[in-house]
């Protein structure tokens, strides 16, 4: 093939590369951004204690054991969504489940909302300039994350979760982790 | 452009307000230069290729506050910049950085016009050289052409 | 009934366009007149039917028919009647409706309007128009249908998002697409040229006023989204290299690249097969922004299309329309021969390097768009591609760019003299310099690309005015005999010579309003002062309003000057109860060198009676808009040429065929 033959060909391959791209992207999904902070131990934080509450949550009470983060907030319609789920949790003491009250406006919706739909939470730390959520690298709510006895983040689900994903990927890890 | 509307949406949900608001401007002009100045660098994770300077989402508020507080206490804006990285990965950041995955991003746009030119250089190369070799042969329809013509006449 | 009656025609259509994409085909390769000549009607009557189903769902958003789903989802009762109108488009659904019916619209002037193009080509350009009829038709009714209707009709709509309840952002979509798809037809009559195996100066002649049009389309298109930007979003930003902004950039570099080789093609017989590439690639690129815009691969906001299936059906269709003409081009390309020699240092030459130089930029903003994707398909890091980046490498190629534009034009064709032409420049660079010393003593303190922006601009308007004169004799012939010449000019040059004035005045906008924005962001009470820019706005109180489907807080500021009154701004922010979200209304006063800018937020929480307000004073950025449109002007003229309608050439050729 002559190379004036191959100058003209090379667009086809370029876009053919492009096309390809393309189609792999399709399958992906752009909201899906993982978190740079797996394997890595938690951030110092402390947060005080939402309204009817006098214990908070600090970096201090993920250490000892496996447990779950929940950043939530009551403005969130997707936290609405996973609470069922959260509260199915609790109720068959599968793991401790800490919660972040993220970015409440009014300090009293917070504990309303509980009141409202039930509190599946074991602590629960109030965070309402995003310093623990910033520091924790969240980008909406619901997001939950897998901290292991040492403290070290091992897992971040982002969305609302369910039995679904609980039984397929989260309770797998918690299990794992437990063991080591 | 509309993409952009809905990401808008999306952040404007969030909040009533638009971008900066008064009550997080620092009292130190020249520390509020570098706060926006970085500010602008940082992209709204929740928006679509906005940064934080620019958007109502209550997460950018954050972050500016937080930008903020850590120059008042004394970061240097690669600090600043580098804390944010690390709890939100490169994603954040809206040039990104020179790295081994993002060669071909900064090396690209010097390869385009390089190879451009290389190939209009080409051009003219082919064209003298042809142009001084030999007149073009003629084509098959102007060859017919040409027979044609001479049939004519003769 | 009416709506069923626009889904039928609708399905017909899909089988006009089948027709007009098969039929002419086969008769061009055969050479049968009769099987050539079904193109024509075959596009008339897939216009007809098109736009049938257009007003069909019209009709459907105009009574506010919710037993259709997609007005359901997109409109509302109380909406007023303007916006029950643009809410055709303002969704996926009917805004692919109306892609089609434009380029249902194209194909049906070009069978109506080209009636000196030699049958074949004509048959295979409309062919070609067919067969992205047939490709988004289907697209359409098999992914995205708008008739589909609900079992039981809601009450009232869920309202159209509020931000597209604006006139600019209203028309922002039909100028797009008329330029998107506008580029279609020279997109055809480039697969007709590799068919037919030849491109020559008539097949120039032809490509060039469509591709003209396209661009003006493309232009405001453009320049209207940017504008909405500005005055909506509360805070003068009018660019963000948003990867959508970028589907309709990209296209409108290469455009612009297309419109200049096509003048090489006319008028020196050369760059044929480029051309020709140049016309596919542009149109493939505003296939790739669509499908960009439709599929969501690039965007994390999935409301416009949720339904994988789609993104996959308009995949398909990119790849077969710009792979496979892309792929046609690389088999039958090289048999296109250029004959025209020239001199790097000539109008050629010039026009290359804008080839050159557009087409880079247009490859480098789309991979900066697209690089995040690559990353990501690979498996590795996720990065974000923004504005710093997108500004850091856009500027340096398009200064060079905008630097030779006043030189290009004053070159001979074949051979010129660059010495000679720089001396006919004088005047241009003493304006230049005279620009940089009169901007540097009013902004010392500002960036110097806001210097350099200002030199450029007036480098490129003066030189732009020294061709002009230069070509009219301007003070070298009797002033007369020199308008004589002006009135001889052909629209193309008059259009040429406003284009470049149109940039060059665009290039200050863009200069002055990225480098010496003043912006105040403060809690004002009634009778608070705050200057900006050395104008003394008086926040004078807000006040509630009712607007028809909206509820709103205005605020008025009193703007002065050493005192005097200039005017007074009124800036709103709205609440659509329907979808309970606010949009900001800038108040905007508009003077030769600057915007007076003010949007009022929210009431504060402390002060009582104050309310945040934005005061901006935004230089020259007007100067953006009057540009593109000066621009578009430019094109209009050149459009309106008669040498391109009269299609002289098309004699010549067609008698030179009769003779051989």
């Amino acid at each position: 093939m002559t190379m004036k033959r191959m100058m003209f060909l090379l667009p086809l391959v370029v876009f053919m590369v492009i096309g390809v791209y393309f189609a792999i992207g399709l399958t992906k999904d752009p909201r899906k951004l993982p978190s740079v902070l797996i394997n890595q131990t938690i951030p110092e934080f402390s947060l005080a204690p939402i309204k009817g509450r006098d214990r908070g949550l600090s970096s201090e009470d993920l250490k000892g054991q496996v447990s779950l983060v929940n950043f939530w907030g009551s403005w969130c319609i997707a936290c609405k969504i996973e609470h069922p789920f959260l509260m199915k949790i609790k109720e068959e003491n599968l793991v401790p489940l800490h919660g972040v009250n993220w970015r409440e406006v009014d300090p009293d919706d917070g504990p309303d909302w509980l009141k409202k739909y039930g509190d599946p939470y074991t602590l629960i730390g109030d965070d309402p300039k995003s310093k623990a959520a910033i520091a924790f690298g969240v980008y909406g709510a619901p997001e939950t994350f897998i901290i292991d006895a040492a403290g070290i983040i091992r897992h971040r689900f982002a969305g609302p979760m369910n039995q679904k994903v609980w039984d397929e990927s989260l309770w797998p890890i918690i299990q794992e982790l437990r063991k080591q | 452009m509309k993409r952009l509307v809905l990401a808008l949406i999306l952040c404007l949900a969030a909040v009533n307000a638009v971008a900066v608001n008064p009550d997080e401007v620092l009292d130190d002009p020249v520390l509020e230069a570098r706060a926006r100045e970085i500010s602008k660098g940082l992209r709204c994770l929740v928006c679509q290729n906005q940064s934080i300077d620019e958007s109502g989402a209550s997460l950018a508020k954050d972050l500016r506050i937080l930008v903020r507080e850590r120059l008042v206490a004394g970061d240097s804006n690669e600090q600043v910049i580098d804390y944010v990285v690390s709890r939100y990965g490169d994603f954040v950041l809206l040039k990104p950085r020179f790295k081994s995955y993002t060669l071909a991003l900064w090396l690209g746009p010097v390869l385009i016009v390089g190879l451009g030119l290389l190939a209009v250089i080409i051009f003219f190369r082919r064209r003298t050289s042809a142009a001084a070799a030999a007149p073009a042969p003629l084509s098959k329809a102007e060859k017919k052409r040409l027979k044609a013509l001479m049939n004519g006449e003769s | 009934m009416i709506t069923e009656f626009g889904h039928y025609a609708l399905v017909t259509a899909l089988f006009a366009a089948l027709i007009q994409s098969t039929v002419p085909l086969v008769g061009a390769a055969r050479g049968d007149g009769a099987w050539i000549s079904a193109a024509k009607p075959a596009a008339i009557v897939q216009f007809v039917l098109v736009a049938i189903a257009f007003a069909a769902l019209t009709q459907a958003y105009v009574t506010s028919d919710f037993s259709v789903n997609n007005v359901y989802e997109n409109s509302h009762s109380m909406k007023p009647m303007i916006y029950k109108v643009t809410g055709v488009w303002g969704n996926h659904e009917g805004s692919l409706l109306l892609w089609v019916l434009i380029l249902a619209l194209f194909g049906c002037c070009l069978a109506l309007f080209s009636r000196r193009l030699p049958p074949s080509l004509m048959a295979r350009v409309l062919a070609v128009q067919g067969m992205i009829g047939v490709g988004f038709l289907a697209f359409i009714l098999f992914t995205s249908n708008p008739f589909l209707r609900l079992p039981h009709a809601p009450l009232d709509g869920t309202g159209l998002n509020p931000l597209l309840q604006d006139p600019g952002l209203a028309l922002h979509p039909p100028f797009l697409y008329l330029g998107y798809v506008g580029f279609s037809v020279a997109f055809s009559f480039a697969i007709a040229a590799l068919l037919e195996g030849r491109v020559d100066a008539a097949w120039a002649r032809w490509v060039r006023p469509w591709t003209m049009a396209a661009w003006a389309f493309l232009t405001i298109g453009v320049g209207l989204g940017s504008w909405w930007a500005y005055y909506e979003l509360g805070w003068g930003g009018w660019w963000f290299w948003d990867p959508v902004e970028n589907a309709s950039f990209i296209p409108w570099l290469s455009g612009t690249a297309l419109l200049h080789s096509v003048i090489v093609v006319e008028k020196r017989d050369t760059m044929k097969a480029w051309t020709v590439f140049l016309a596919i690639v542009t149109f493939s690129l505003s296939l790739l922004g669509t499908f960009l815009v439709r599929s969501g691969v690039l965007t994390s906001v999935h409301a416009f299309a949720t339904d994988p299936a789609r993104g996959v059906f308009i995949l398909i269709l990119l790849i077969l329309v710009a792979g496979g003409s892309l792929a046609l081009f690389a088999s039958r390309g090289p048999a296109l021969k250029s004959t025209g020699l020239f001199q790097p240092i000539s109008r050629e030459g010039g026009l290359l390097l804008n080839n050159l130089l557009m087409s880079a930029a247009a490859a480098v903003v789309l991979l900066g768009t697209l690089y995040p994707l690559f990353l990501d398909a690979i498996g590795g890091a996720k990065v974000s591609v923004g504005a710093p980046f997108f500004n850091s490498v856009f500027f340096p190629i398009m200064t060079p760019m905008a630097a030779a534009m006043a030189v290009g034009p004053l070159l001979a064709w074949k051979r010129g003299d660059l010495f000679p032409a720089l001396k006919k420049l004088w005047a241009a660079f003493v304006m230049t310099a005279a620009a940089v010393i009169a901007t540097w003593s009013f902004h010392s303190d500002g960036p110097p690309i806001g210097l350099l922006g200002m030199g450029l601009a007036a480098w490129l308007f003066t030189g732009t005015l020294v061709e002009f004169a230069e070509r009219a004799k301007l003070a070298r012939v009797p002033l007369l005999e020199s308008f004589k010449r002006m009135a001889h000019f052909s629209g193309a040059s008059w259009g040429m010579t406003l284009a470049h004035l149109g940039l060059a005045v665009a290039i200050a906008g863009m200069a002055g309003a990225g480098s010496w924005k003043v912006e105040s962001i403060q809690v004002m009470k009634p009778g608070d002062s705050v200057d900006v820019a050395g104008y003394q706005y008086t926040f004078n109180g807000a006040r509630q309003r009712q607007g028809p489907n909206y509820s709103s807080t205005v605020g008025s500021f009193t703007v002065r000057e050493d005192g005097r009154e200039i005017v007074t701004l009124q800036s709103e922010k709205r609440v659509y109860p329907v979808r309970n979200m606010p949009t900001t209304e800038a108040a905007i006063h508009t003077m030769f060198l600057g915007d007076l800018y003010a949007v009022i937020g929210d009431p504060d929480k402390d002060v009582e009676g104050g309310f945040i307000t934005r005061l901006y004073y935004n230089p020259f950025v007007v100067w953006l808009w009057a540009g593109g449109l000066i621009m578009v002007l430019g094109a209009a003229l050149s459009v309106a040429d008669r040498r391109y309608r009269i299609g002289a050439p098309a004699h010549r050729r067609q008698a030179a065929t009769a003779k051989v």
